[in-house]
């Protein structure tokens, strides 16, 4: 079980998106996922380890690091990922149940299963709201926990058993920082475009409507 | 999810590429992302560990660390191949959209559309020209672009491409100038050289592709363009052949005619 399972699911997502729902498939692909992978796990590997106080006290580095950081911006970006690309399941679903109601009858219901009308409209516009929603939450859980975006190379602790107000350094924090702006950023732009397709299957089918509704009064 | 997978994925454009575009691909996957998982990251993976200062003030090692690999090489690597192998994407997908409507065409029954079935629709090559031409002109271009500006940020940020063995650092908390080592700098330097090396060999291989291209596009349209001057001289001897027909026609029929008559 790993991030290759993600990537099989939303393959199978890619079937019944629209054209913008493909860029935001390949967009979580290659710079979210594959940038995971690749390079920002390791630099939060040994964090831990390489958190160092200024002091000898046992127990001290520990209770300073849990204090700092009560869940590794590691943790954060894996759930923030999971949770993301699960809306897209909803859709999955609908197909899958709208094909075996056509089996059970043994006849065909739809003109075209995977078709984004009718309720698999409104799921598919549900995914989306989803899905910018949670991105929302991480963003705001990033902010909150962390006091913005910002790593600091040094942080003063003070709980018990530090003796003393005690110099910790984090390892790394520029690099951190980099590519924390870079979830950062790649995560709006997944906004920007979930807000886009939203708009535009919302634009055209009411349009869609519109047009019926005129030609029903015209006949 | 690894490099495996990008692999796959772009192994789907390399059948509509042209034969500098598949070996710039091959030497993308063999000689820098095969390298950089390889043999790069474990030169590259105790980088830290093994980075010493001579001090014992705890949180000098960690801020000098800090100070002179703002961003790991092996990151900058990582970021740089996904960044330039992204554009590639965008030929998948116009490609994936060309499919998307010749099936659409195929299923309505359009009598225009040659394929017999939708399995040939979707082994089929489409040739670099039209719309696809632009979009794979593009993508190079942006290739080209993303490996500069890495090349170029790369050097900005370490002062060239040699991995120095000391450094010395006296940002706070070192007590003095401290003196750091880096751990394993010959062999991170040869690796650093190396894959300089293999982006400008795919700097070469892009420029030479985007020239193939650009030359193709030049010489079909001197050609279109010589086509359509030869057609009206063509057509001009045609009419007056035509025309000296005709009045051999009437001038016979008159004969005739009069023929009769008398």
């Amino acid at each position: 079980m790993s991030w290759a399972f993600l990537r099989d699911l939303l393959s199978g997502v890619n079937k019944y998106s629209t054209g913008i729902g493909r860029i935001w498939v390949a967009v979580v692909f290659m710079f979210r996922l594959l940038v995971y992978v690749t390079a920002a796990e390791n630099i939060w590997k040994y964090e831990h380890d390489e958190f160092e106080c200024n002091i000898k006290q046992p127990g001290c580095e520990n209770v300073c690091f849990d204090h700092f950081f009560p869940v590794s911006h590691i943790r954060l970006w894996a759930l923030q990922l999971i949770m993301v690309s699960t809306p897209s399941l909803l859709v999955v679903f609908h197909v899958a149940y709208r094909e075996n109601r056509e089996k059970h009858h043994n006849q065909k219901l739809y003109r075209n299963p995977g078709k984004i009308d009718g309720g698999l409209l409104c799921t598919y516009l549900i995914s989306l709201i989803l899905k910018t929603g949670l991105e929302i939450v991480f963003l705001v859980l990033f902010y909150k926990l962390y006091n913005g975006f910002k790593i600091p190379r040094l942080v003063k602790c003070d709980i018990k058993p530090c003796p003393n107000t005690v110099d910790c350094y984090i390892s790394k924090p520029t690099e951190k920082m980099i590519f924390l702006y870079f979830l950062v950023a790649t995560s709006c732009l997944c906004i920007v475009l979930n807000l886009s397709e939203l708009s535009y299957l919302i634009f055209k089918y009411s349009i869609k409507c519109y047009l019926k509704r005129y030609t029903k009064k015209q006949q | 999810m690894d490099w495996g997978a990008l692999h796959t994925i772009l192994g789907g454009v390399n059948k509509h590429s042209t034969s500098i575009g598949k070996i710039w691909l091959t030497v993308l996957f063999i000689f820098r992302i095969m390298i950089l998982v390889v043999a790069a990251e474990r030169v590259w993976g105790d980088e830290q560990d093994d980075f010493v200062c001579n001090t014992l003030q705890p949180g000098c090692r960690n801020v000098c660390y800090d100070h002179f690999f703002p961003i790991s090489h092996i990151r900058l690597w990582a970021l740089q191949l996904i960044f330039v192998s992204t554009p590639a994407l965008l030929v998948a997908m116009h490609v994936a959209y060309r499919r998307h409507e010749k099936k659409r065409q195929f299923r309505k029954g359009d009598q225009k559309c040659e394929y017999k079935d939708i399995e040939e629709i979707r082994k089929q090559r489409f040739r670099i020209e039209g719309s696809l031409w632009w979009t794979y002109t593009s993508s190079i271009f942006f290739r080209l672009i993303f490996e500069a500006v890495f090349m170029y940020a790369f050097y900005f940020m370490y002062d060239g491409f040699r991995m120095p063995r000391l450094m010395k650092c006296n940002a706070w908390p070192c007590p003095n100038t401290v003196d750091c080592f880096v751990s394993r700098p010959t062999e991170k330097t040869v690796f650093t050289i190396f894959m300089i090396a293999v982006s400008s060999i795919c700097i070469l291989l892009n420029v030479a592709e985007l020239c193939y291209l650009l030359t193709k596009f030049f010489l079909r349209r001197s050609k279109k363009a010589g086509n359509s001057k030869q057609q009206p001289n063509h057509e001009d001897k045609e009419e007056t052949k035509q025309n000296e027909m005709n009045e051999l026609i009437s001038d016979s029929c008159q004969n005739t005619v009069i023929g009769f008559s008398s």
